[in-house]
């Protein structure tokens, strides 16, 4: 990305302020240009990456995002786990899990859990899906594109799948002195859906959807 | 080669931190992605010392009650989070022991310190570049919600160890103090403007 000096701003700049763009990180003026796809622009002050278009960017989050709803689905109903210690065994879903915390003090953690865990990676995908779906097939946005994916965004930090994850990893080696546990379909699951989460992540470039999104407004 | 930087602001404008987006002066929300223009000041840091303050008087119950009860054959014995880790050093598992006590001890008083620091640095000299610092930024903002893990943890251990077994497992009270540290360090992040390490920078006005 080109540095740019910004002209005198004068009174009738607003053509002008359209051909540049700021750092989201660090404030930078530069000039705004096209990227092309499989490039990555950085800014030259904080080189922080501004945009990275990939190509068929889109239609692959679309995807992802349909994929992880499907494996989220099946990661909340199937088994997750089954310990069997002296002959009794017992299955537990993702739901048991997040009802553990079901007894006094501990209530507002179970909401917090499933949300972390279940409610909040599903709306992401959700969001995604509404705002890319149309973007993918060549359409206008839909009538709410603009929140939806400023939602999908703010959510990023607190979904919080893949941290689960690693959590069922060390829980497992803590109880593998008292039980037998076995892994069940629903653990798959979860694991392909931190996979598809992190590509995912991966294909998106925030500003790059905010200028489809605006480029393709309906006039 | 490279002619000096100007920012948004020094020019007269505001840019958007969402989508890069240039207003003109006094634009109050994005005309691309809708966000909050409103510019970055006093009160924004102070947004980051309240939810960081919150999640340091919540993260000291946390270590200090048990976060696990186990009951077994009558027999209750509470553990905390430091307590939980060393209970995985006698059985050997080392590794895992270094996963916990890397991501409930270590990563949230790092984040802690870190957070600080860069609210102090927005207001006074530091010696830390300003890349450095913006490099810490990023750290932190990423790394804040794997110390999640503990609370997960537990959450596991007790539906998959109920009653009808010889043991059974259940929460103690430190997993909800712990987890709320956890979110309310991660919302005093995600307040801090990370150009306002770039700001206090002195760029050339030319
Ligand atoms: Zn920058
Ligand atoms: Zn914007």
């Amino acid at each position: 990305m080109s540095v740019h000096t910004p002209p005198k701003m004068s009174e009738d700049s607003a053509r002008d302020l359209d051909s540049l763009i700021a750092c989201p990180a660090c404030d930078a003026l530069l000039r705004d240009r096209d990227v092309a796809a499989g490039e990555t622009a950085t800014c030259p002050r904080c080189h922080s990456v501004i945009e990275a278009p990939r190509r068929l960017a889109m239609t692959r989050i679309l995807m992802l995002a349909m994929a992880g709803l499907i494996l989220m689905v099946a990661a909340v109903f199937f088994p997750f786990l089954e310990v069997s210690a002296a002959g009794l065994s017992q299955r537990s879903t993702l739901v048991d899990t997040v009802r553990a915390f079901s007894g006094g003090l501990t209530v507002p953690l179970t909401y917090a859990m499933a949300a972390l865990i279940v409610v909040l990676p599903t709306v992401r995908f959700l969001a995604l899906i509404y705002v890319l779906g149309p973007m993918a097939l060549g359409w206008y946005p839909r009538r709410f594109a603009v929140p939806a994916f400023r939602v999908a965004e703010a959510l990023r930090p607190w979904a919080m799948a893949e941290v689960f994850i690693v959590g069922v990893a060390v829980a497992l080696v803590k109880v593998a002195g008292l039980a037998h546990v076995a892994i069940g379909p629903a653990f798959w699951a979860f694991v392909g859906l931190v996979v598809v989460t992190v590509l995912k992540d991966n294909f998106m470039s925030r500003v790059t959807v905010w200028k489809t999104l605006e480029a393709r407004r309906p006039a | 080669m490279s002619a000096p930087v100007v920012t948004a602001r020094q020019a007269g404008l505001i840019g958007c931190a969402q989508c890069g987006k240039v207003h003109r002066d006094g634009a109050v929300t994005c005309l691309r992605c809708g966000s909050d223009l409103r510019p970055r000041s006093a009160a924004r840091l102070q947004a980051v010392w309240a939810w960081l303050v919150a999640g340091l008087v919540v993260y000291v119950p946390a270590n200090v009650y048990p976060m696990l009860k186990t009951s077994s054959l009558g027999r209750t014995t509470e553990s905390t989070i430091l307590g939980g880790v060393v209970e995985l050093m006698h059985h050997g598992s080392y590794g895992i022991a270094g996963i916990v006590f890397f991501a409930s001890i270590i990563i949230p008083i790092a984040k802690f310190l870190a957070i600080i620091f860069l609210a102090l640095s927005v207001t006074r000299q530091v010696r830390m570049s300003h890349h450095y610092r913006h490099k810490l930024f990023h750290v932190v903002e990423f790394i804040g919600r794997w110390s999640m893990i503990d609370v997960f943890v537990v959450a596991i251990l007790a539906s998959l160890v109920q009653l009808n077994f010889a043991a059974s497992i259940a929460p103690g009270i430190a997993a909800v103090s712990f987890a709320l540290s956890v979110a309310f360090t991660m919302v005093s992040a995600l307040s801090f403007d990370e150009r306002l390490i770039w700001d206090a920078d002195p760029v050339p006005a030319e």
